[in-house]
């Protein structure tokens, strides 16, 4: 169900097609009326909004990433209200296995489905290897570096202990890469990511990736972080709270990464007891006349129970615990775009001394560094706000997923516990 | 010691309460077994804690154990006074009626002496010719019966330790829910709450597992029952074997007999040899002799025909209260089925409730 591609408006979304480029400078008026930010997003972005925006979201001044920010804003809520203004739809599907002289591998097919400016054709299919899946990120932490980049499935697999090519690790990795295209998808900036279109459109990618860097976009590049050995004397309160929620994040997640996983060992060695248990029943009821039947019943439940018990076990290892993980590596590479963070404000800070000892008259250049540790944190809030959306949704999803498997235990218990 | 409710059943006595050890029931019991061996006398709870599962600890004095124990003995009562003969025994009206020299009273009647020790020896075999096929398969069941319930009740055991670590573990996810919810801002209560509900699941399972208790005290006095039943088995068994060995002994008198009275030695015996060897016997001690032997065998007749009468009313009366206890077995057994039944499926209805719960609370995160 995952896989199927929602239906394609007959038109664009007109509200994205009437608006400039995310990221060109234009006047912000051009952005048409700022709906208010939706409740979660109020908090964070309390902090960030300095001299940017209103807390209302209406952009102040001029500089593209406050509008880009607001334009964030707003398509998060009409992703809520509407589904139907999304132009850009991207599916991972079809393993298929490929033996070569030098090496066996799995490529996956990528179809795109879109209406946007950007893409000469409106449908595409192509196949990718995990490797093009670990480029695509590359490039995109280098071309956004202020942008957070979802995480990818685990690259290296200990051989031996996981069969690469097993159909459970196939299907849990392609779940994997689905739901990372399908978040760049999502990302007002990141979707249009000239190394996202190549990756999605490109017959041969091989001949592109060797093009290296040549393609330098106005998206997104046109300011070099130099990052030197800058170093930052302390974070600002917001960010290291940002930090330490990271820290707490990862480590709870880490916890209950381990209590599921201790769970369903104990499930597991349950259902090894659980399948001497009934036999049992079943050879008494051979013992008796009139009581054979109701035994033979209790015997039949029990293995229905087992069959029930092994299905939610499975469900678990199989949705539950890879989401888990996914977002421990999304929280450490947001990690790391905090300490990105804080190199810019160290080399703004350091820039800003230099100034005032050389007391040039050269006020811009710190302002245009400053302006950028300003759009970094506002991406970060963002960022952030978004994530906790998204984790809200993520959480209800398996928690239902969870449940729902639990109910389904708990039913074929019911309907099957009638002596 | 525990005090014990007397029940009137079928006598108008008053209602008592009165104090009985443990060694007192089983005295009780051994005195009907013996006075009353064709029926299947109801078996006492165990005396030691057995087939326990960790949590349950298998000290005697463990205030659950001693409880179950109590009911068990209860059980006990009950039985033998809804039984259609052994209501009637008066030893047992003393039992719940009669407070001081009860212990004697029941010595007094001298129920040990009739105790065949014999029975004791649980393992020892008899060769039987002609036993009844019936108790023969009867008891062959019985061990069946006891082998089954014993495995049964030792992996139920296995099985409800395993049940409590899946729902305790569950109980660590209270615990960080509550540590991560302190870190959230819109996801904070949902989280709460919904460990609240995770610990709220971890605990039932104490009262899951005590009600499964009961359950298993069910098919454990069934096991013990079998062994009741083998009892009457073998003692139909050993009344077959004496009944038989008298047989082969007035057969073999009679034969004597029959050799001495005509001179003719059917079957080679030492006697025979060495009375050959070493002379004859005059024929005074020859008629003294058939004299002897004419009289043990009218006495072994009547003892055969008695014995044989006695071995056919007991196959009667035991088969009659066999049946009944094979209907009281099916029904009992059937009804306890049921309800461990019913107790899984409220089990797993607290479930539904529990996780729901949680859904909800995650819903609203």
């Amino acid at each position: 169900a995952a896989s199927a591609p929602k239906p394609l408006p007959s038109s664009g979304p007109k509200s994205l097609r009437e608006m400039p480029h995310p990221l060109a400078t234009s006047s912000s008026e051009e952005m048409g009326p700022a709906l208010t930010p939706s409740p979660d997003l109020l908090l964070p972005r309390s902090i960030a909004d300095k001299d940017l925006s209103l807390p209302n979201g209406t952009p102040v001044d001029t500089s593209s990433p406050a509008s880009s920010s607001s334009l964030l804003n707003r398509l998060q809520l009409d992703d809520d209200l509407d589904v139907e203004t999304r132009d850009l739809f991207v599916t991972v599907d079809d393993p298929k296995k490929h033996v070569c002289t030098m090496e066996t591998y799995i490529t996956y097919r990528v179809t795109t489905k879109t209406t946007r400016a950007e893409f000469d054709l409106p449908e595409y299919s192509v196949r990718r290897r995990y490797q093009d899946f670990d480029w695509l990120r590359n490039k995109l932490e280098e071309s956004q570096p202020t942008h957070l980049i979802p995480p990818l499935p685990e690259k290296f697999v200990v051989k031996g202990v996981v069969d690469r090519f097993s159909e459970e690790f196939v299907e849990t990795r392609r779940k994997a890469l689905d739901k990372f295209l399908k978040r760049i998808t999502d990302h007002p900036v990141l979707s249009f990511n000239e190394h996202f279109n190549v990756f999605l459109t490109a017959k041969d990618l091989n001949a592109y990736k060797k093009q290296g860097m040549a393609l330098l976009s106005k998206v997104g590049e046109s300011v070099k972080y130099v990052t030197g050995g800058y170093k930052l004397r302390s974070r600002p309160l917001e960010f290291a709270a940002i930090g330490d929620y990271l820290d707490t994040f990862s480590l709870k997640l880490g916890t209950i990464d381990r209590i599921a996983q201790r769970i369903i060992k104990e499930q597991l060695e349950y259902l090894v007891e659980l399948r001497e248990y009934g036999p049992v029943y079943s050879t008494w009821g051979g013992l008796e006349v009139e009581l054979s039947e109701p035994l033979e019943g209790v015997s039949a439940c029990i293995g229905n129970c087992c069959t029930a018990l092994e299905e939610l076990s499975e469900d678990m290892t199989e949705e539950f615990l890879p989401v888990l993980r996914e977002y421990i590596l999304y929280a450490e590479s947001m990690k790391n775009v905090l300490k990105k963070r804080d190199q810019v404000q160290a080399e703004y800070e350091a820039k800003l001394e230099a100034v005032a000892l050389k007391k040039e008259d050269r006020p811009k250049v710190p302002t245009d560094v400053e302006k950028c540790q300003d759009r970094v944190e506002c991406f970060n809030a963002d960022l952030k706000a978004d994530m906790e959306r998204w984790q809200n949704n993520k959480r209800q999803d398996f928690r239902h997923l969870l449940m729902g498997m639990a109910d389904k235990n708990i039913q074929y218990y019911e309907k099957v516990c009638v002596t | 010691s525990r005090a014990v409710e007397s029940q009137s059943e079928g006598q108008c006595a008053p209602v008592d309460s009165l104090w009985r050890r443990y060694s007192e029931f089983e005295l009780l019991r051994n005195y009907l077994s013996v006075t009353y061996p064709h029926i299947v006398v109801p078996p006492l709870p165990e005396k030691r804690a057995d087939f326990v599962w960790h949590k349950l600890s298998a000290d005697n004095m463990d205030p659950d154990f001693v409880e179950r124990r109590r009911i068990g003995l209860e059980n006990f009562l009950l039985r033998v006074a809804s039984h259609p003969v052994l209501c009637q025994d008066k030893i047992f009206y003393s039992f719940l009626t009669q407070e001081g020299g009860w212990k004697e009273m029941v010595n007094e009647t001298g129920f040990q002496l009739k105790a065949d020790s014999r029975l004791k020896a649980l393992n020892a075999t008899f060769r039987v010719k002609n036993p009844d096929k019936r108790f023969t398969e009867l008891k062959h069941y019985s061990d069946e019966l006891q082998s089954v319930i014993s495995h049964l009740l030792r992996v139920r055991a296995r099985v409800a330790d395993r049940l409590y670590g899946v729902y305790k573990v569950h109980g660590n996810y209270g615990r960080v829910f509550s540590e991560w919810s302190a870190i959230e801002k819109e996801m904070g209560d949902g989280l709460q709450s919904a460990g609240h509900h995770m610990d709220v699941y971890a605990a039932s399972i104490d009262d899951i597992l005590e009600e499964e208790e009961h359950y298993a005290d069910q098919l454990k006095e069934y096991l013990f029952y079998a062994e009741a039943l083998r009892a009457v088995c073998r003692k139909h068994e050993l009344m077959q074997y004496d009944l038989e060995m008298a047989a082969q002994d007035l057969t073999s008198k009679k034969q004597q007999c029959e050799e001495l009275a005509t001179g003719t030695v059917r079957t080679f015996s030492l006697k025979g040899m060495t009375s050959k060897l070493f002379g004859q016997e005059t024929p005074e001690q020859r008629e003294a002799k058939i004299k002897v032997l004419e009289e043990q065998i009218q006495e072994g007749e009547e003892q055969l025909k008695s014995k044989n009468l006695e071995g056919r009313d007991f196959v009667k009366s035991a088969w009659a209260d066999i049946e009944r206890f094979k209907e009281q077995k099916n029904h009992d057994l059937k009804e306890a089925l049921i309800s461990y039944a019913v107790m899984q499926i409220s089990m797993c209805k607290k479930g539904i409730q529990v996780w729901t719960n949680a859904k909800e609370c995650f819903s609203k995160m």
